[in-house]
């Protein structure tokens, strides 16, 4: 080989080296633009409301309480916080859900909304509102929430078992999630029938998703859940981004892709059916939150993780803003407004990149 | 050095066995052995079985190895993905498989090796999804490398290259081998590659082996007629390499 040959390959492979060094450095950029949009999204959601306050003052009221009046400590501390810290830890629980239903079961729609996990958890808290019959023994206060999970659980799981059955395609898998979807909601629809009038409002409420229901024990368990799954997802990173080549090819980089899917199902079974037994169906967030990840980070878990768990919280965070400025004074259900945000939003960022959407 | 020997191999789907009674003489480090078999034989099932993805009787006889279970590497036949993924990012991830998620200077080294050698640079950060066939073949070449196993288990490689990539791919294959002690067992459909780059060829049929040896003991004219049902005999082309002439199909 000649001698200009040989400096040419060297430069070449330099090429490689660097330019992905760089691909690396900008996803991480990324990453941290989206966590200062999630801060900037969050100090507004704590600012905005049926009154107003600047984000100097909502600053001061996060930094130095004693500061502002009592008033804009008790909206920002008690009634806003709760909300607007509920939206990011659902949205991030949601996302990443999807995410991982998504990786594992090779399919772009799959989520906790379209697999019927959602429709599901509906159905269990509307039993609970309508019969007020726990599926476990609980605490009076607790069987919404327990049944919900206990049903969305339940979906999950048999989703997973049913996928897993030989020559069972991904389309059948989402064919499936649907059936699921029909069933919860002619069994909801079965309930709702039988419901008192205060029940039925309660139920009707319930299944529009809201997070106007977060309490901060709520807030702590959905939290728990999430910081128990990211370091189990993080850890088989390189495992799950290699399923996503296929699972022979998964496997003949040395994956047990079984095991890692029934761990990743087990764990995503509980980040999908927790939030959604406090705050009600919220869909599309499991769905696009992931999408948006995928679009500009590609699916190196490394940053399709992190990215998924923001992309989702800011996603639900702008969400709850909009939820309470299309009428002033009222809080719209934010399972409205995720369907009403989400869809447009999801199908033009579909069109503007069709390439890397799947 | 490496050394592999399969015992009475067999391998199962289910309580079905698909493949049994593969035999192997011990086959050395350096070693290209080509699996040939008509279509549906069970080079693909015979493959996952050594690779350990599937279960069967016999035995995989693997010595004088230290990389323990990322000793063979396994290239399957479907170089399908859909993965949002760059090129580059997908041959690292076959590398950084069960390790930390820092990405040294040395793997990436190592990777632009490999990608320049099998001349796939200006594709390195193309998407996965965007490739050509023969471009996706490249790169699942490139990820069994990366790992630097013992033992290259591949199923048809170079079914969807262009003839010059297939001398090409063949060569630096056979060169590897060499180089490194590797054991490349790579499932065939062309007899006149077989020929000229395997020390060893096995031949199944029907999930059974029919035989196992030297390239011009194993692919001769009864063969060709019993196995293929063609017509034909080995004739050495004008670089003295031996090639299959097909006269037709047999009688």
């Amino acid at each position: 080989m000649a001698a200009a040959d040989v400096t040419m390959l060297r430069e070449t492979a330099v090429e490689g080296r660097g330019e992905y060094r760089a691909r690396t450095r900008r996803k991480i950029m990324i990453l941290i633009g989206l966590s200062i949009a999630l801060c900037l999204s969050f100090a507004v959601d704590l600012a905005w409301g049926p009154a107003r306050y600047g984000l100097d003052q909502v600053i001061l009221a996060l930094f130095d309480p004693s500061a502002v009046s009592a008033q804009v400590r008790t909206v920002v501390w008690d009634i806003r916080m709760p909300v607007a810290v509920m939206a990011i830890v659902v949205g991030a629980a949601l996302s990443v859900a999807g995410a991982q239903m998504q990786t594992i079961l090779a399919n772009p729609l799959a989520s906790p909304f379209t697999l019927g996990i959602s429709a599901a958890a509906s159905f269990g808290a509307a039993l609970g509102i309508v019969t007020t019959v726990p599926l476990i023994p609980v605490a009076a206060g607790l069987i919404v929430p327990v049944n919900a999970f206990i049903m969305a659980l339940a979906a999950t799981l048999f989703i997973h078992f049913v996928s897993q059955a030989r020559g069972v395609t991904v389309q059948t898998v989402v064919l499936l999630g649907i059936a699921l979807v029909f069933t919860f909601n002619a069994l909801l629809a079965f309930v709702q029938y039988l419901a008192s009038e205060q029940a039925l409002s309660q139920v009707v409420f319930w299944t529009m998703g809201s997070l106007t229901k977060a309490t901060w024990p709520k807030i702590w368990i959905t939290l728990a859940v999430l910081l128990i799954a990211l370091p189990l997802f993080a850890r088989n990173a390189w495992a799950l981004t290699a399923i996503r080549l296929g699972e022979d090819k998964a496997a003949s980089f040395g994956v047990n892709v079984r095991y890692i899917r029934l761990e990743t199902m087990l764990i995503v079974s509980l980040l999908a059916s927790v939030p959604v037994s406090f705050v009600g169906t919220i869909g599309f967030v499991g769905l696009v939150g992931p999408h948006i990840a995928r679009m500009i980070l590609g699916e190196d878990q490394r940053f399709f993780l992190p990215g998924s768990v923001l992309s989702g919280a800011l996603l639900l965070s702008v969400t709850s803003i909009v939820s309470k400025s299309i009428i002033p004074g009222v809080v719209f259900p934010i399972g409205i407004i995720t369907a009403l945000v989400g869809v447009p939003f999801f199908v033009s960022l579909i069109l503007s990149n069709v390439r890397r959407s799947w | 050095m490496v050394s592999l020997q399969l015992v009475d191999l067999g391998a199962s789907y289910g309580k079905k066995l698909t493949v049994s009674g593969v035999s192997t003489p011990v086959l050395k480090a350096g070693e290209m052995v080509a699996v040939i078999g008509p279509n549906a034989a069970g080079k693909s099932t015979l493959f996952k079985r050594i690779a350990g993805l599937l279960k069967g009787p016999g035995e995989v006889r693997l010595a004088e190895t230290t990389k323990g279970k990322s000793a063979i590497s396994y290239m399957p036949q479907d170089t399908s993905a859909n993965a949002v993924l760059t090129v580059y990012e997908s041959i690292l991830l076959a590398r950084k498989q069960g390790s930390a998620w820092a990405v040294q200077d040395s793997d990436l080294r190592f990777i632009d090796h490999i990608m320049d050698a099998l001349n796939i640079t200006a594709i390195a950060f193309r998407d996965l999804a965007a490739l050509s066939g023969g471009q996706r073949q490249l790169v699942s070449v490139a990820q069994t490398l990366v790992r630097e196993p013992d033992i290259m288990l591949m199923d048809e490689p170079t079914s969807a290259l262009d003839l010059h990539r297939q001398v090409e791919v063949l060569s630096f294959m056979q060169a590897q081998a060499r180089q490194k002690g590797m054991i490349v067992l790579i499932a065939l459909h062309d007899l006149n590659q077989a020929l000229r780059f395997a020390d060893q060829v096995l031949l199944i049929e029907d999930g059974k082996m029919r035989a196992c040896g030297e390239p011009l003991e194993v692919i001769n004219s009864t063969m060709l007629r019993q196995v293929y049902g063609i017509d034909a005999r080995i004739e050495k082309c004008s670089r003295q390499f031996d090639h299959v002439i097909v006269d037709g199909v047999a009688a």
